[in-house]
């Protein structure tokens, strides 16, 4: 004899899901994340006789090679989710990176002498600036002038490149000031283990804080919380990760030349079996998780996240509620042209120089990201934390293929695939959850 | 039965000598050539329905979008409280504690019913974010007043149903103290006891003294509930009567012939005789 009617009786993994809360497109996500690091691990075992995907060294360097894409992605979101789109975002990043090439290798020397150790600060703040501009005023042509966001950007796509040339006559500036190399990582520009350390326990006792946290805003208006069960596996399985990170990161040692320099300058003796100094992690990694934390804060805790959501959800409705809804697309578009600011530092400080070709196909990486990562062109729907798994994604793919040695033309096409598969799904999984 | 009135003049107003919470004078607009409002007037006093009838086109949606603010007129004034109102964009009428419940629900349909209800007007924790468990809070209460059956707080409202989405609605539209209420046809998604149901809020709404503009294509929506009815055709003001002065089918000329009867005060858009 049965004591529930059917409805009631659901599967373990249902149960699970609604338990935890934990949304179903993530999962999803994650998963597609590790068959794509599996496989290419695998494939590189079986057929190149090395599976160099899952080694410290190369996750390390997907860390720091995703972290350009990944701020930006953030800022794409906002944008896609107030359906609009930046295709400038790349050949922004070009000209902001051009501008601070020669802003810290031309301009600023000259006034401050070579090496000053302002150099940088002043560089960062006007490629910051610069960017934020640029992007106030595609937005304000897109929000006053009522001119498509897909034609401004695209405008832009061609004008921002065409300006980075006539800045330098297509000259690769370089070398940049040397403070300003860290900032895209590399050997120096890491915070070694013990710096690891801490920032993964104060990341993981943030975690425990905010579960806390949240748990105890729900009781005190007596809405249903999670089981306590739920609780704590959230917290392991989030603390685990950030540890399982540190581990990582931590694992992948300097080259021994840099080891040998840097003995040689500090006047440490090199034992004979070597000397293991870690990497741990790169601050342009650090940048992106600060970057995404704070797009995160803004995009779900803040009035302006809230009247981006509705914008994108219904703008009509938005505009009658009260919501200037021109202003509020003006202040995305420089918003995002902020970060493509701050990607320009990190791009171009890994790069150490300021390229032409700086930047070129960033918009469909950071597109596609945006969209892998679960925000929808009908608008009104995305996340921060997907757009930075997208951009993971993304990553895993270029790096992954360039590992086991598909040429560019290959990658191309593939990136291109990606994408139109990545919308196709999303409009399949509405269709579905509709 | 009122139909003994019907010959009849119109009779007294009770609102003689008192001072409209709205009105609205000469108003126009056109979109294209389409003259969508043509010099209308009418007006609204405290604790007063006023029935806005017409027919599909006559511009009824887009006369009360011009007093909340959502579209901008051509020509006329608005007077709020006797002096003129400057009413740009929906902030300006929120302002003036105008609020609307428009014909198409106006909400964002990605969110829940808390950042519907709150939507402009968001209560923030003291570091100045979003204080989401209080807005779910107050709307929970309000909810349970107005539709307690609605226990989707979680959901984004595009899954709920056509009712449950207008009762929405109607909980932004007075939650925030109006003092004239715009209602663009507020049942038209409702089942009978949730009309009902709007029918009493009504009641208990004008008991406090807030003026309603009450729309509807269709007379029986709102007959028993309006103390004056004002009819448009064509963008025009036929003419406006106070309910007990008229009968339903000397109404229903109004809407359809443009024919003003006896009991009613002609407006521009009356039918020759
Ligand atoms: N935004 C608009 N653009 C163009 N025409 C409009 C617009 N809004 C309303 N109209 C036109 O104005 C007229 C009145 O419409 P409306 O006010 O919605 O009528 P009602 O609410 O009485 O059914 C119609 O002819 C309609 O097509
Ligand atoms: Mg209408």
């Amino acid at each position: 004899m049965s004591e529930h009617p059917e409805e009631f009786k659901e599967s373990g993994l249902v149960r699970f899901l609604r338990a935890t809360e934990v949304d179903t497109r993530l999962l999803g996500m994650i998963g597609a994340l590790l068959l794509i690091w599996l496989g290419f691990h695998f494939y590189g075992h079986f057929v190149n006789g090395f599976g160099a995907f899952l080694t410290p060294r190369n996750l390390w360097n997907l860390s720091v090679q995703t972290s350009s894409i990944a701020v930006m992605a953030t800022g794409m979101v906002l944008i896609i989710v107030t359906r609009h789109i930046d295709l400038s975002v790349g050949s922004l990043l070009g000209f902001t990176a051009m501008i601070m090439g020669v802003m810290q290798v031309w301009v600023l020397p000259k006034y401050l002498g070579l090496g000053h150790p302002m150099i940088w600060v002043i560089t960062i703040l006007v490629g910051v600036a610069f960017g934020t501009l640029i992007g106030a005023f595609q937005g304000f042509l897109i929000a006053y002038l009522s001119i498509p966001a897909f034609i401004v950007t695209l405008g832009g796509l061609l004008i921002w490149r065409g300006a980075s040339y006539l800045v330098a006559r297509g000259e690769t500036i370089a070398p940049v000031d040397p403070t300003f190399a860290l900032i895209g990582g590399g050997p120096y520009g890491t915070i070694g283990a013990t710096g690891s350390w801490i920032v993964g326990i104060i990341v993981c006792i943030a975690i425990v804080l905010m579960l806390w946290n949240g748990r105890r805003q729900r009781v005190r208006f007596g809405f249903p919380t999670r089981p306590m069960w739920a609780e704590c596996l959230i917290g392991l399985v989030g603390t685990g990760f950030v540890i399982g990170s540190v581990l990582v990161m931590n694992a992948y040692p300097w080259p021994k030349g840099i080891v040998k320099k840097y003995a040689a300058a500090n006047n440490i003796e090199v034992p004979e079996s070597g000397l293991f100094i870690s990497h741990g992690f790169a601050i342009p990694i650090l940048i992106a998780i600060a970057v995404g934390i704070a797009m995160t804060f803004l995009a779900t805790r803040t009035r302006f996240g809230r009247y981006v959501f509705a914008i994108g959800g219904n703008p009509e409705a938005a505009e009658l509620a009260g919501i200037n809804t021109k202003k509020m697309t003006l202040l995305i578009f420089a918003l995002m042209g902020a970060l493509t600011g701050i990607s320009a530092v990190i791009a171009s400080a890994r790069l150490k120089s300021a390229t032409l070709a700086l930047g070129q196909f960033d918009e469909l990486y950071v597109i596609a990201a945006a969209v892998i990562g679960g925000t929808s062109f009908a608008g009104g729907i995305g996340t921060i934390y997907g757009a930075i798994l997208g951009a993971l994604v993304m990553q895993s793919l270029q790096s992954g293929m360039v590992l086991i040695g598909f040429d560019a033309a290959i990658q191309q096409m593939v990136v291109g695939g990606v994408l139109v598969l990545a919308v196709f799904i999303d409009t399949l999984y509405r269709k579905n959850s509709a | 039965m009122s139909d003994s009135n019907s010959a009849n003049a119109p009779s007294a107003d009770p609102n003689a000598g008192k001072t409209p919470l709205v009105e609205m004078r000469d108003i126009s607009i056109a979109f294209g050539g389409v003259h969508a409002v043509d010099k209308a007037s009418c007006e609204l006093y405290p604790g007063e329905v006023v029935g806005l009838l017409g027919h599909n086109g006559a511009g009824k949606s887009t006369l009360i979008k011009i007093l909340s603010g959502a579209y901008s007129r051509d020509s006329g004034s608005i007077f709020v409280d006797g002096q003129e109102a400057i009413i740009n964009n929906p902030r300006h009428a929120k302002d003036y504690g105008i609020e609307t419940i428009y014909q198409t629900l106006a909400l964002a349909d990605n969110v829940d019913a808390a950042a519907n209800l709150y939507l402009g007007r968001e209560l923030l924790t003291r570091w100045g974010t979003l204080d989401d468990a209080a807005m779910e809070a107050e709307t929970r209460k309000v909810m349970n007043r107005l539709n307690p059956n609605f226990t989707r707080f979680k959901d984004p409202v595009k899954q709920l149903s056509g009712g449950q989405r207008q009762s929405v609605a109607i909980a932004r539209a007075i939650h925030f103290n109006a003092r004239i209420l715009i209602m663009d046809e507020p049942t038209a998604a409702l089942g009978p006891a949730e009309t009902e149901q709007v029918g009493q809020l009504i009641h208990q709404l004008k008991q406090d003294g807030i003026g309603i503009f009450l729309i509807s294509h269709d007379i029986h929506d709102v007959f028993d509930l309006a103390d004056r009815v004002t009819v448009m055709k064509n963008g025009a003001i036929v003419g406006s009567a106070q309910t007990k002065d008229v009968t339903k089918d000397e109404v229903l000329g109004m809407i359809i012939l443009g024919k003003c009867p006896a009991g009613a005060i002609p407006g521009p858009g009356a039918l020759a005789d």
